[in-house]
């Protein structure tokens, strides 16, 4: 038997499906801006940023209607409410991805040094986080929570490469003064990539707390000595 | 201890196994709401509770069911006492062709209650605790008949609660009740769980998530799940109960 519920939950997963692609494309065209130095490419970016948070409009408001004229409950509330939650953290990606694009158009021409690049693990940082982003979506599309708990490791990497930037950059500057100012907004970066995997891990929790009804959220992410 | 205790309790009508080994606990001053298909068992169970299918041929019950420990189907079971502790308000309001006064009256005055003052009193009190006293209260000597669907299924709740019951049966009480009447019935259960136990029958599923503490699932006879309503609702532990509770059933 097909519910009316069932047609309007399946609209709503095609509508954040849909999304997830967006935000990916803008997350891998960001990566092909920042390494080749490509303004024109970082200017499709910034274009198309506008249709992420047009998505991300659209999907909150077929979330409150979902809500308001069928009254789901159990998975189909949980179902719900993860759409509307990783929607949210879609929409801030896709916000990173143009910030990233921006600091390209910034540049202004500047070419970035393949070799401070790879020092500096930029590549492996964004195949990481389109790693993560794939992952989710296929675990999200199979329900398969144990996949989704499993991408939430990768954010340590992410966090290890962020944390080791800082020294790589500043030893760049010492020795490349008149790019002090550059290598300050190149930073930002590195953050955006680190902030994307804490909106990745959130989406993991949403994806486990849709199947299984776990809340993963605010547990074990006190790092050791740390408050 | 718990206020009602049901233990192992089968009923058939005729060949007909209408419950099968139903076990439940209901703890006093809570809201129990029983949701399952047409035909599942249980406005059965429900109406086992104050003994009203003792007049229906052919049936046969075994199993207990306690009421604050007594067994209600034991031989020196009185069950005009039975029905004075355990109240019923059923699907259609069926207040008795007499004043709104006398309607209330009715269970305190075959009580053998006489005091006037008292039965007045008693009346106001039982009407107010209804949320029915400020519209009817210039009306007392007025048909029954002449209040609306909603208020007539209040004053039957006010009727029930008049003889002062430790426990009141609902079957679909706001079942035949536009959306205002309904909220009011629903308002007032949550008002009325500070004085008795409730037990409700509805297939209105938010209804029951929104009135009742507890919720059990029937489904052909079988209690599939009971627990808290809380949970039946947002993560029920039987793949039968999300079916049911979603609309996927069938």
């Amino acid at each position: 038997m097909v519910k009316f519920i069932e047609s309007e939950l399946d609209l709503l997963r095609r509508e954040v499906e849909r999304m997830w692609g967006l935000v990916y494309s803008q997350l891998e065209q960001a990566r092909e801006a920042v390494l080749r130095s490509d303004a024109e490419r970082a200017r499709q970016i910034v274009v198309r940023e506008k249709r992420v948070n047009a998505f991300e409009l659209k999907i909150d408001s077929d979330v409150e209607d979902v809500i308001a004229l069928y009254s789901p409950v159990a998975v189909d509330l949980r179902f719900a409410l993860a759409m509307l939650k990783i929607n949210s953290n879609l929409e801030r990606i896709g916000d990173y991805a143009d910030g990233i694009a921006r600091f390209v158009l910034r540049s202004g021409g500047v070419s970035l040094d393949a070799k401070l690049a790879d020092d500096l693990r930029l590549p492996e940082m964004f195949d990481t986080v389109l790693f993560m982003l794939r992952e989710l979506q296929e675990a999200l599309g199979e329900e398969n929570a144990e996949k989704a708990a499993g991408v939430m490791a990768k954010d340590d990497e992410l966090d290890r490469i962020h944390a080791a930037s800082v020294a790589i950059l500043a030893d760049y500057t010492r020795r490349n003064p008149d790019r002090l100012e550059w290598s300050l907004e190149f930073l930002s970066v590195f953050r955006k990539l680190e902030r994307t995997g804490d909106h990745l891990t959130n989406i993991a929790e949403e994806i486990v707390f849709y199947i299984d009804a776990k809340v993963l959220k605010h547990k074990n992410n006190i790092p050791d000595g740390k408050e | 201890m718990e206020k009602i205790l049901i233990r192992d309790v089968n009923f058939w009508y005729g060949d007909f196994h209408a419950l099968k080994n139903v076990s439940l606990g209901i703890e006093e001053r809570e809201v129990v709401a029983f949701i399952g298909p047409s035909g599942c068992g249980k406005s059965t169970l429900l109406r086992l509770l104050n003994r009203m299918n003792d007049l229906i041929p052919a049936t046969r019950l075994t199993g207990e069911i306690l009421l604050d420990g007594r067994d209600i189907y034991d031989r020196q079971e009185d069950v005009d006492r039975l029905r004075k502790e355990v109240g019923m308000v059923f699907q259609r309001p069926n207040p008795f062709p007499k004043s709104i006064f006398d309607n209330v009256a009715y269970g305190l005055r075959v009580n053998g209650i006489r005091d006037k003052e008292f039965i007045a009193h008693r009346v106001e009190e039982t009407l107010r605790g209804a949320a029915l006293w400020d519209e009817v209260k210039d009306k007392l000597k007025a048909s029954a008949f002449a209040l609306s669907g909603g208020q007539q299924q209040r004053l039957c709740i006010a009727r029930a609660m008049a003889v002062a019951p430790s426990v009141l049966l609902m079957d679909e009480p706001a079942s035949a009740l536009d959306p205002i009447s309904t909220a009011k019935i629903e308002e007032l259960i949550r008002e009325l769980r500070r004085e008795v136990t409730i037990v409700i029958v509805t297939h209105n599923m938010q209804q029951a998530a929104r009135v009742s503490d507890r919720t059990a699932f029937f489904y052909m006879g079988e209690m599939v799940e009971y627990g808290l309503t809380k949970l039946i609702f947002t993560d029920p532990l039987k793949e039968a109960t999300q079916n049911y509770i979603t609309g996927r059933f069938g």
